[in-house]
Order: C-alpha cells, then sequence, then structure tokens
C-alpha cells in the first residue's frame, strides 16, 4: 500500500511542477518566473524525500538540504540583483 | 522498500504523503489560475510548504519505523523551509512592488511608485539633496 501511495504521490507532484512549468513559460513579469523557481525547488525537495521513502535509503537528506539551502540563496540572490542591482554590496 | 511494516505506520505514512502531494498540487495550481501576481504571491509559500512538510513528517515517522531509531534529519530540513519561505515570500513581494508588475482592479490596496520605478535613476538628483559637509 505505501509502495502504490508513494507512486501516487510522485505522479501528483509531477502534475504540480508541470503546472508551475506552465505558469514560469507563460509568466508575463519577472517576479512570476523567481515565484515559479522558488516553488520548484521545494517541489524537488519533495521529490527527492519520495525517492527515499520509495527506495529505502537515507543517503538523499542530505541532497534535500543542499537543494533547500542553495535555492533559498539563489531565491534571495536573483531578488537583490532585480531590486539593487548588484548581489552583495 | 522493506514490507515488515505494521499495517498502521503504513496507513499513516501513505496519509501524510497522499496529503502532501494534495497540498502541492493545490498550490500549483492556484500558481497557474490566479490572475494577479499579488494573489499568485500566497499559494506556493503556503499550499507547497505545508506539502513537504506533510511529506517530511511522513519520512520521519517511515523512518524510524523502519530503521528502529529516531531519525530526526527532515526535521531540520523543515525548520529550514518554514523559516526561509516567508523571507524569499517577503523578497518576491518586494521586487514586484519595485519593478511594478500589472495586476487586476480588484486586488486590494494599491502599490505606490517607489523611487528605482522613476524614468530616469539618477543619483546625482538624489545626492544633491543631502547637506553638505563643511
Amino acid at each position: 500500500m505505501l509502495r502504490i501511495a508513494v507512486i501516487i504521490a510522485m505522479l501528483m507532484f509531477t502534475v504540480s511542477v508541470l503546472l508551475n512549468l506552465y505558469r514560469m513559460v507563460r509568466g508575463p513579469d519577472l517576479a512570476d518566473r523567481i515565484l515559479t523557481l522558488d516553488s520548484l525547488y521545494v517541489n524537488a525537495i519533495a521529490m527527492i524525500i519520495l525517492l527515499g521513502i520509495f527506495l529505502g535509503s537515507t543517503l538523499f537528506f542530505e541532497a534535500a538540504m543542499l537543494i533547500a539551502m542553495m535555492g533559498f540563496v539563489g531565491t534571495v540572490a536573483v531578488c537583490k540583483y532585480l531590486l539593487r542591482g548588484n548581489i552583495i554590496e | 522498500m522493506n514490507s515488515e511494516l505494521p499495517f498502521l505506520v503504513e496507513l499513516i505514512v501513505s496519509a501524510f504523503i497522499l496529503t502532501g502531494a494534495g497540498f502541492a498540487v493545490i498550490g500549483a495550481l492556484g500558481l497557474a489560475r490566479m490572475p494577479d501576481f499579488y494573489m499568485r504571491v500566497h499559494l506556493p509559500t503556503a499550499g507547497t510548504t505545508l506539502g513537504v512538510g506533510c511529506t517530511l513528517i511522513a519520512s520521519v515517522i517511515y523512518f524510524s519505523f523502519s530503521l528502529q531509531t529516531l531519525s530526526l534529519h527532515e526535521f531540520l530540513i523543515s525548520m529550514f523551509l518554514f523559516i526561509t519561505a516567508p523571507v524569499s515570500s517577503h523578497m518576491m513581494a518586494k521586487v514586484a512592488l519595485h519593478t511594478g508588475v500589472r495586476y487586476v482592479s480588484h486586488t486590494q490596496g494599491r502599490p505606490w511608485p517607489s523611487r528605482t520605478q522613476r524614468p530616469s535613476r539618477d543619483n546625482s538628483q538624489i545626492l544633491t539633496e543631502w547637506p553638505k559637509r563643511p
């Protein structure tokens, strides 16, 4: 039962990623695209955790932690670049 | 994936996983369907963060019962996400205010024109208003 639930949840996260990609392609402004990238890395973390449950391995938590930190740093860097013109003043 | 887990644990983990995936799909659907950036910025920060939170709780329960030890790595990720999601949401809303995104007419409140939105971003005009040091 857990196997089927993980597969269904992965399909639902795939649908979520596809909706995010639709908004990223169609998004009228830069702020929409930043928002979509922020949402995409959070979805990637969830999919990596689901893959870890599916394979029964605890090796994926470090990858998820790295994606969380680097995604946040990337979002803040792009926002600072758009706000101020450079990243570290 | 080992199959010697008790049925109740599998039921709880499956319920958490499916709830999290449902939250993520609702957030992404709102992100794709809302008409305005100021409405769109609510949905990933609430929906997707809750979805990842539910998935991480499911992972804590699964690995605690599967490895027979308390596994708390995931709380690190979920705490980090719950702290950084409002910060990044605030930065994106600020970017939207300062770059002047389009908004529909029934959005509550109106963004004001900011200094970076001026047609000429000439810093000398700002600097001449400062008092000169003797």
